[in-house]
């Protein structure tokens, strides 16, 4: 747990001090921001608008976790630190999970960022239903997000391009998930993705903690999709770090 | 397991395998290193010398499980790479030169405490095992800033802080002083002579003939994927004797001359260094003969600086090992 707290914080002190990242999350979420305003506001619906800021907000924190996680393991090429903590005598879950869970609480900042540019340049009143609540599913959903992103990162570990394959998951998941889209409205055969998708109970919770409705369900189907995530995320990992080290996919020389 | 061996390699062999194009694939296959044996004893200072591409730090990556071999077998302090891989890391550093390999944006200190929770030190020893790693490679007032402002030798010898922060029994050093300015090399020199005298096993594979000669034990010459000779350097040394050198600065050199030079009476090697605009003439010859006349006659019309003749170092010893291959 120490090494998971520490590898946390590091990473997220690292990635919080790259000038192209501090850019894009001043400018993206004013874009969400704006585009959840216009969208609801051209569905005439106008009090919906907190439930929309939320969601684009949570878009936000999954395109950290999708580009922290391809990013994981390329940036940590790039580096030249990934042979380094992989030859870490650890389970390499333990060495990966940080980064992946560490994208996600800089995420955050993109929901927090999301609101409260709402909140300045619209308007947007931020009456969350149960505030505590709001907490506790905020950082369920961080802690899924990060889960579900080690479950991807540990693909990439073999692929020397791994955001080439991050890059096109951005937009299906968010949507899937109901992030910005009401599930409902999407076609029938996305609702049995949508419902093991851990992003999907996620995002729900944190709506649900917003207008009210039943968030402890939600929390809990979040975690535990999350957790079977990290248990596969952790078995592929040990499989695909073997495989790296036969292929010799783990550096970039 | 208390082998005798800090480590013990038997017939490895590692090939790569690339695949270029989607459409029409192409696949090639690299044979890296083609069967290396060698056991190193503890506390022994190992060097590891060869050209580029001569299959250095595949054999380093191999041993520190960063790859697994094609064929062959391979023991650090008698566990098995491949099987054992956790206790191989816990016994093992790994330092390679340059640039990279270190997490910029945070300072010195964060990045050691990270990789001193990441390597298993435990939480009470961790700040006293980092002041004094800081000290060993003067760092210490440095450590709050950040790695990017940090000069290539302080990279490097925070390199190395990292590479001993769990207290390894075996530490790789791959190419650790390239790029490194001749004090902060010596400085280093010293770090590395001073591991090896308290104990622990160092591999060191480098480009510079007078680091190996200084600081190693015994060397192994890798050419083409295979040792093409192990020894002291002494021994080494003597793979040259019976010769004799010839030096010479030049500006311009035919190739044609240089082929000339190659088929003089008596010359066993030659070898061409470009330095900028000069060009360095290495002409090893019997000792019997003296080819510098010769070797100036067919010189002539080129502009040349100075001209020695001297005795055969470990330099020119590796040069012969390297070219017989």
């Amino acid at each position: 747990m120490r090494a998971l707290v520490i590898g946390t914080l590091m990473h997220a002190k690292h990635m919080s001090r790259s000038p192209f990242e501090v850019a894009l999350a001043l400018v993206i979420p004013v874009v969400q921001a704006t585009m959840a305003v216009h969208l609801f506001r051209a569905g005439d619906e106008p009090h919906r608008l907190l439930e929309a800021a939320v969601g684009a907000g949570l878009m936000g924190v999954w395109a950290s976790v999708l580009s922290g996680s391809g990013g994981a393991v390329q940036n940590q090429r790039w580096l030249g630190t990934l042979e380094m903590i992989m030859m870490a005598p650890r389970r390499p879950v333990t060495v990966l999970l940080p980064i992946t869970t560490a994208t996600a609480v800089t995420g955050t900042y993109a929901l927090l960022a999301t609101l409260l540019w709402g909140r300045l340049l619209y308007g947007i009143p931020l009456d969350v239903a149960r505030p505590y609540a709001f907490l506790a599913a905020t950082v369920a959903c961080v802690a899924g997000l990060g889960m579900f992103g080690l479950l991807l990162a540990s693909t990439f570990v073999l692929l020397r391009n791994a955001n080439a394959l991050a890059n096109p998951l951005d937009y299906p998941i968010w949507l899937l998930s109901g992030m910005l889209v009401p599930i409902s409205v999407l076609p029938s055969w996305t609702a049995p993705i949508a419902a093991a998708l851990p992003t999907t109970w996620g995002a729900r919770a944190v709506r649900e903690a917003t207008v009210g409705g039943p968030v402890w369900p939600s929390i809990g189907v979040c975690l535990a999709l999350g957790t079977a995530c990290l248990l596969l995320g952790a078995y592929c990992l040990t499989s695909f770090e073997r495989r790296a080290r036969a292929a010799a996919t783990l550096a970039l020389s | 397991m208390g082998s005798e061996y800090a480590i013990e390699a038997d017939g490895l062999r590692r090939t790569y395998h690339t695949r270029t194009g989607w459409l029409r694939p192409r696949r090639t296959e690299v044979e890296a290193v083609r069967g290396v044996d060698l056991t190193v004893r503890r506390g022994e200072l190992f060097g590891l010398l060869g050209p580029n591409g001569a299959g250095k730090t595949t054999t380093i990556k191999m041993l520190n499980t960063l790859l697994i071999p094609t064929a062959g077998t391979a023991r650090i302090c008698g566990f098995d790479v491949v099987t054992r891989t956790r206790e191989v890391r816990r016994r093992i550093g790994y330092v390679f030169g340059g640039d990279r390999g270190l997490y910029d944006r945070l300072s010195a200190l964060d990045n050691l405490r990270y990789f001193a929770e990441l390597y298993g030190v435990p939480p009470h020893q961790q700040k006293p095992a980092i002041a004094e790693l800081l000290e060993l490679v003067g760092l210490t007032g440095r450590e709050h800033e950040r790695v990017e402002g940090y000069s290539r030798g302080m990279r490097q010898r925070l390199h190395i802080a990292r590479g001993l922060l769990h207290d390894p029994d075996v530490l790789f050093l791959d190419e650790p002083s390239i790029g490194v300015d001749p004090v902060a090399a010596r400085e280093l020199r010293r770090t590395v002579a001073g591991l090896a005298a308290n104990g622990t096993t160092v591999v060191l594979t480098t480009h510079y003939m007078a680091e190996a000669d200084e600081l190693c034990d015994r060397i192994a010459v890798i050419a083409d994927g295979r040792i093409q000779a192990l020894g002291t350097p002494a021994e080494l040394r003597r793979r040259a004797d019976g010769r004799r050198v010839v030096e010479v600065e030049a500006y311009g050199v035919p190739d044609s001359a240089i082929s000339a030079l190659r088929g003089l009476p008596g010359v066993r090697e030659t070898a061409v260094e470009e330095r900028g605009t000069l060009q360095l003439l290495t002409v090893q010859s019997d000792a019997h003969l003296d080819v510098q006349g010769d070797v100036l006659r067919e010189l002539a019309g080129v502009r040349l600086g100075r001209v020695n003749s001297r005795e055969p170092t470990l330099e020119d010893a590796y040069v012969a090992i390297v070219n017989a291959a």
